[in-house]
C-alpha cells in the first residue's frame, strides 16, 4: 500500500487544484498542542498566517504525546486526504519523506538561510536526502534536574555535580525524612531519567553510540551496565507511590517541598511558574550529573504534504517561513516554555532557565554535545525506541540485574531492527 | 390473503423472501466491513508492514516473533485474569442489582441512573479520579489511615503483581450498570403470571428466582457474556489512563499491546498478528458456547 | 410482587437487606464521581497545595464556566460547547438507524428463521471481536473510495456498521423469548411480515429498545477512535474535543477544568438514561401476551 498511498495523495491533490482559489491559500494543520500554553503558542502562528491572507483549518488531536495524532494522520493519508501540514517529529519525518509525498522546502530554506541558522544536528533530522522537508519549531532540553533549595538546606545537602555527590545528597535528604527524588513511574518518564544518566555516565560519544546509532555491542557493554546500575540505585530514593504518577504531580512534590529533585525536561518550568515560584530563588534547574556539556534535545517540527494548488502551496511555504521567523520564535517559545531553534534571537523576553538553555544550545552545537533525545522520539525509529522502553521499564520495576538488562537491551534492539 | 391470482402469488413469494431481503443489507455489510477487513488484517499479519501497510509476504514470521516477545505473554496472561474476573463480577453484581431493583423499589429510577452513569463518562477523565482513589498516597489508603487504621494498606495500583486487579475494579464499576439494565429488561419481559402461579403453589421468592426466573434469563446471560467479553478484549482507555500498562508493563493488555505496536511503534504487521491472535483466542472461547447455545434453541 | 398484606419480620429483614445492598453499591458507584465533582469546584491553587481528594475550602464554579465556554481547545478559545452539537447531530441518526435495523434483524433471526440464519447470526457476533483499531486503515481506505472520507455521513456509517452486531443480538435474544405461537396465530389470521412486527413485536419491545438505545448512545457518544480518525477540525465529536481539552504534552494541567468538562460531556447521555428509563416498565405482561 505504500505506493498506493502516494498515488492516492497525488490524485486527490490534483482534484483540489481546480477548485482552489489562487491567491489566498488554506492550510489544514494537524497538531497536538491543544490546550493551555501550548495552544496559545499555536494561536500565534495562526494569527500570523491570517495576517498574510491565508486561512488556517485546525485539526487538533491530543493524547499520548502525539500518538493519537499519528494514528489520525495515517488514516487520513490512507483515505487519500492528508492534511496539508502535520506535526511530525524525529525519524518519522524520514518515513513520510521516503513515500515521496512531502513538499520540498529547499527554496524557503535557501531564502531564509536555514542552513546557517539551525544547528546541523537538528537540520539533519529535518532533511531527507539533503532536502529540507520539515520545519523545526522549538527546542526542549531533557537533561535537567529540578531542585528545591529549601529541601537541600533543611537536609544539609549540597547540589550534586557527580553521581557520588548525587547519592550522598539523597542519603542526607532521606535521613531528614524527605523524599530525595520526586518520580513518576511511567515508561516515558523512566526513559527520560535513564537517557540522561546514560549521557552522564558514559559521556556524549557513548550516548551517540547507544541511543542514536543503537549499536548492540555498546548497548550490552560494561558502561551500560554501570549506567543501568545508577538508574536502579535511584529507586530506593523515590517514594512507593511513584508508579503511574503523572510527571506534573511529581513536579508538584518538588514545588511543595515534599521531594528534593526531579528528572524532567524543561517543560517542568511551567508548573513552577504556574505555582508562582521563581527560578534561582524557589527552585533551581541543574543539569543531570555528568551532563553539563551535553544537551539532549526534543525538537517539534511540521511536515508539509505535497499539494499542486499554487495558493495552498504558497500558504504552506508562508507557514514554513513564519515558523522560523524571529517574531514567531519568540512568541511561541515564551508561551510554551521552550527555546528558539534558530540562532540570532534576543535573550530578553526569556527567563533565566531558558537563557541558560539557549547558551548551552549554542555551545553544545559547536562542541558536539548537542544530541537528540531517545525518549522523546528524536533519535531512533519508533520500533527501536519501543524495544528500549520495554526493557528499561521492566528492568526498573522488577528485580532484573543490570547485566541481564544490558543484554536484553541489545537483544530487543536487534529484534526491533529486523 | 389467499394466493388465488397471479399477483398475489408473486406477493406470496415476496412474503417468503422478505425475511431474507430484510437481513440482506446487514449481511453484505458484514461480509465487506467485518470479514473483508479481517482477511485484510490476516494478510497484513503475514507481511513486513512497518508504519504503513505493505504487501510483501513473509508467512508466519510475525507470529513467531510475537510469541517470543515477553510483553505479549504478560498481556495474554493479564487478559485471562482480567477478562475472567471482569465477566464474573459484572454478571454477578448486574444480576443481583437487577433482581433487587425489581422488588418494587421506591427510588428505582434514581438508583438505576446511579448504576448506569459510569457508562456515560469518558474514561479519559474518570480514569484520573480512579487513579487518585487507588493511589495509596492520595486515595483510599490515605483516607482510611487518617481515620485511624494506621496499618491499613491498599497499594495494588503501585504493585506489579496486583495492578491488573485495579483495572478490574474500575472496569466492573464502569460496566455493571449496563449488565444490570440487560437483566432488568429480561426480568421485565417475564410474564408476571408465572411468578404469581408459583407463589400460589407456595414456593418462596428465592426459590422462584432460583428455579424459574434465572433459568428463563438464559438468552440474557448469553448476551451479557458476549457483550462483556467484547468489552474485556477491547479494554483500552482503562489501562492507558489508570496504569499506562505499568508498573513496567505488568498490567498491559493485548489491546494496548496491539495499538502500541501497530500505530505508535510502526510495526503494523506485528500489531496485525497480535490482533489476529486476540481474534483466535476469542473464537476458541466463544465458538463452542455459540454453537451449543444456538443448537439448544433448535431442539427446544 | 410478594403479597404484602401483613409483612412478617422475615420480610422486613429481607427488605432491609435489599436496600442495604443497593445503597452499598451506590457508594461504590458514586465515589469516583464525588472525587470529580470535588475537584471540579476547587481552584487550581487549592488543588496544587492541598490533598487531591479533600473537600474544597473555597468552592467555585469557575472551572465549569471555563470548560463550557472559554477553555482553549486547539486554536479556538470557546470551550467544549461548540462540539456538543457535532456529537448530537451524529448520535441521533446513528443510534436510530442501527437500532431499527437491529430490531428487524433480530425479529427475522428469532421468528423467521431460514437456512443459514443461525450461521449469519454467529458470524455477525464473532466478527465484532476483531479489535477496532485494526480496521482503521482499511476503513479509511474504503471511505475514501466511497467519497465519504472526513464527511459527516462517513462517520455515521461507521457507527451504524459496527453497532449492528449488538443491536441484532439484543433484539434477537429478546424476541426468542416471545412465544412462537403468537406469531403463528397472527400468520394464520393473515398478518404479514411487517404487520406482525408492527402490531405484535414492537409494542412489547420497550425494555429492549431501552437497553439498545443505552448501549448505542453510550458507545457512539463516547467513541474516540473513530471520531478522531474519520472526522476533522470543526466537525469533531465532543470526545475528541474533551480529549484535546484534557491532554497536554507539556502545559500545566488544569484538573478542575478537566473534571468539569468530563461531567458536562456526559450530561446528554445521562439525560438519555434518565428519560429512557421510564420505558423500563414491565413489557410482556399477561395482558399483552394474551391480547
Amino acid at each position: 500500500m505504500l505506493r498506493n498511498v502516494k498515488w492516492i495523495i497525488v490524485v486527490s491533490v490534483l482534484a483540489i487544484t481546480f477548485v482552489a482559489n489562487a491567491t489566498a491559500g488554506e492550510v489544514e494543520v494537524l497538531h497536538w498542542w491543544t490546550s493551555g500554553g501550548e495552544a496559545a503558542a499555536v494561536q500565534e502562528l495562526q494569527k500570523m498566517l491570517q495576517n498574510e491572507g491565508h486561512t488556517w483549518r485546525d485539526f487538533a488531536v491530543a493524547g499520548g504525546a502525539g500518538a493519537n495524532a499519528m494514528t489520525a494522520l495515517k488514516s487520513r493519508a490512507v483515505s487519500g486526504n492528508p492534511p496539508t501540514a502535520a506535526q511530525v517529529k524525529g525519524p518519522q519525518i524520514q518515513e513520510w519523506a521516503a513515500l515521496g509525498v512531502l513538499t520540498n522546502l529547499d527554496d524557503v530554506a535557501q531564502a531564509e538561510n536555514w542552513d546557517k541558522l539551525v544547528p546541523g544536528v537538528v537540520a539533519d533530522i529535518m532533511k531527507y536526502e539533503g532536502h529540507w522537508v520539515a520545519v523545526p519549531v522549538n527546542v526542549h532540553r531533557i537533561n535537567w534536574l529540578w531542585c528545591n533549595p529549601a529541601v537541600f538546606q533543611k537536609a544539609g545537602a549540597q547540589y550534586p555535580k557527580t553521581w557520588d555527590e548525587f547519592f550522598a545528597a539523597c542519603e542526607k535528604i532521606q535521613k531528614a525524612g524527605l523524599i530525595p527524588v520526586g518520580f513518576g513511574g511511567q515508561a516515558w518518564q523512566e526513559a527520560t531519567a535513564w537517557e540522561s544518566i546514560v549521557a552522564g555516565v558514559g559521556g556524549t560519544d557513548f550516548y551517540k553510540k547507544t541511543l542514536i546509532q543503537a549499536d548492540e555491542q555498546a548497548l550490552a557493554s560494561d558502561t551500560m551496565v554501570k549506567a543501568l546500575d545508577i538508574f536502579k540505585r535511584i529507586k530506593p530514593y523515590t517514594d512507593r507511590n511513584a508508579p503511574g504518577r503523572d510527571w506534573n504531580l511529581a513536579t508538584t512534590m518538588v514545588i511543595k517541598g515534599e521531594a528534593a529533585m526531579q528528572f524532567m525536561g524543561d517543560w517542568a518550568k511551567g508548573e513552577f511558574t504556574a505555582a508562582g515560584k521563581l527560578p534561582g530563588k524557589d527552585y533551581d534547574a541543574l543539569t543531570v550529573p555528568g551532563t553539563a556539556d551535553a544537551f539532549l534535545f526534543n525538537v517539534d517540527s511540521f511536515i508539509m504534504f505535497e499539494v499542486k494548488d499554487p495558493a495552498a502551496k504558497a500558504a504552506q511555504k508562508a507557514m514554513a517561513r513564519l515558523i522560523l521567523s524571529p517574531d514567531f520564535q519568540v512568541a511561541f517559545n515564551v508561551s510554551k516554555g521552550s527555546i528558539p531553534v534558530r540562532a540570532g534571537i534576543a535573550e530578553t523576553p526569556f527567563d533565566a532557565v531558558a537563557i541558560a538553555s539557549m547558551k548551552d544550545f549554542e555551545a553544545t552545537a559547536k562542541s558536539g554535545g548537542l544530541m537528540p533525545s531517545m525518549a522523546h522520539e528524536m533519535a531512533v525509529s519508533p520500533a527501536v525506541r519501543g524495544a528500549m522502553f520495554d526493557v528499561i521499564t521492566n528492568f526498573y520495576n522488577s528485580d532484573m540485574s543490570a547485566a541481564d538488562a544490558a543484554q536484553k537491551l541489545a537483544d530487543a534492539v536487534r529484534e526491533a531492527k529486523m | 390473503m389467499h394466493p388465488t391470482s397471479r399477483s398475489s402469488k408473486w406477493f406470496a413469494a415476496l412474503e417468503t423472501a422478505l425475511p431474507k431481503i430484510v437481513v440482506a443489507p446487514s449481511f453484505m455489510v458484514m461480509v465487506v466491513f467485518i470479514y473483508g477487513f479481517i482477511l485484510w488484517t490476516l494478510y497484513l499479519s503475514m507481511t513486513r508492514s512497518s508504519f504503513l501497510p505493505s504487501y510483501d509476504f513473509v508467512g508466519l514470521a510475525q507470529y513467531a516473533k510475537l510469541w517470543r516477545i515477553e510483553r505479549w505473554g504478560v498481556a495474554v496472561r493479564n487478559l485471562l485474569i482480567y477478562g475472567g474476573l471482569f465477566i464474573f463480577f459484572c454478571t454477578l453484581f448486574g444480576l443481583l442489582l437487577a433482581i433487587f431493583l425489581d422488588q418494587k423499589i421506591r427510588i428505582e429510577g434514581a438508583l438505576r441512573t446511579v448504576y448506569l452513569y459510569p457508562l456515560a463518562l469518558s474514561f479519559v477523565v474518570t480514569g484520573t479520579a480512579w487513579k487518585w482513589l487507588l493511589n495509596p498516597g492520595l486515595g483510599i489508603e490515605r483516607l482510611v489511615r487518617e481515620w485511624g487504621w494506621s496499618t491499613f494498606t491498599f497499594d495494588w495500583l503501585v504493585t506489579s503483581e496486583m495492578s491488573i486487579y485495579c483495572v478490574v475494579i474500575a472496569a466492573v464499576w464502569q460496566s455493571t450498570g449496563f449488565v444490570m439494565a440487560m437483566f432488568l429488561a429480561g426480568l421485565r419481559g417475564i410474564d408476571d403470571a408465572i411468578i404469581k402461579a408459583a407463589q400460589v403453589d407456595g414456593a418462596s421468592l428465592p426459590r422462584i428466582y432460583h428455579k424459574i426466573i434465572i433459568p428463563s434469563l438464559r438468552p440474557v446471560f448469553f448476551s451479557t457474556f458476549i457483550i462483556l467479553m467484547h468489552i474485556a478484549i477491547k479494554s483500552f482507555d482503562l489501562v492507558v489512563v489508570l496504569t499506562r500498562g505499568g508498573p513496567g508493563y505488568a498490567s498491559d493488555l493485548p489491546a494496548t499491546f496491539m495499538y502500541s505496536y501497530a500505530f505508535t511503534r510502526g510495526r503494523l504487521a506485528l500489531g496485525a498478528a497480535s490482533a489476529m491472535m486476540m481474534f483466535f483466542m476469542v473464537m476458541a472461547v466463544i465458538v463452542p458456547y455459540l454453537y451449543s447455545e444456538l443448537r439448544r434453541k433448535q431442539h427446544a | 410482587m410478594p403479597d404484602t398484606s401483613r409483612p412478617s419480620q422475615r420480610e422486613i429483614a429481607g427488605r432491609l437487606l435489599i436496600y442495604g445492598v443497593l445503597l452499598l453499591f451506590v457508594l461504590y458507584f458514586l465515589l469516583p464521581l464525588l472525587v470529580m465533582v470535588i475537584t471540579s469546584i476547587k481552584s487550581m491553587e487549592e488543588i496544587r497545595t492541598g490533598n487531591l481528594i479533600s473537600l474544597p475550602r473555597h468552592p467555585t464554579i469557575e472551572p465549569w464556566i471555563k470548560a463550557w465556554s472559554y477553555a482553549t481547545i486547539g486554536v479556538t478559545n470557546e470551550g467544549i460547547k461548540g462540539f456538543f452539537w457535532n456529537s448530537i447531530r451524529m448520535v441521533i441518526p446513528a443510534v436510530l438507524i442501527s437500532t431499527l435495523i437491529g430490531a428487524l434483524n433480530g425479529y427475522v433471526l428469532a421468528k423467521w428463521r431460514f437456512r443459514g440464519s443461525d450461521t449469519f447470526f454467529a458470524m455477525l457476533l464473532l466478527g465484532c471481536f476483531i479489535p477496532f483499531q485494526v480496521i482503521l486503515l482499511p476503513m479509511a481506505r474504503t471511505l475514501g473510495f466511497l467519497g465519504l472520507a472526513e464527511s459527516f455521513w462517513g462517520l455515521v456509517l461507521v457507527h451504524i456498521i459496527y453497532g449492528l452486531a449488538f443491536t441484532t443480538l439484543f433484539f434477537r435474544n429478546y424476541y426468542v423469548a416471545v412465544p412462537d405461537e403468537l406469531v403463528k396465530a397472527a400468520r394464520i389470521d393473515g398478518a404479514g411480515f411487517f404487520r406482525i412486527f408492527l402490531r405484535i413485536m414492537l409494542p412489547i419491545s420497550k425494555p429492549i429498545f431501552m437497553v439498545t438505545i443505552i448501549w448505542q448512545t453510550t458507545q457512539i457518544w463516547n467513541d474516540f477512535l473513530f471520531g478522531v480518525c474519520f472526522s476533522t477540525g470543526a466537525t469533531q465529536p465532543i470526545t475528541v474535543a474533551l480529549n484535546n481539552l484534557v491532554n497536554t504534552s507539556s502545559s500545566v494541567k488544569e484538573y478542575n477544568v478537566d473534571m468539569a468538562g468530563a461531567i458536562i460531556a456526559a450530561l446528554p447521555t445521562l439525560f438519555v438514561y434518565f428519560v429512557a428509563g421510564k420505558y423500563f416498565v414491565r413489557g410482556l405482561t399477561a395482558g399483552a401476551v394474551k391480547g
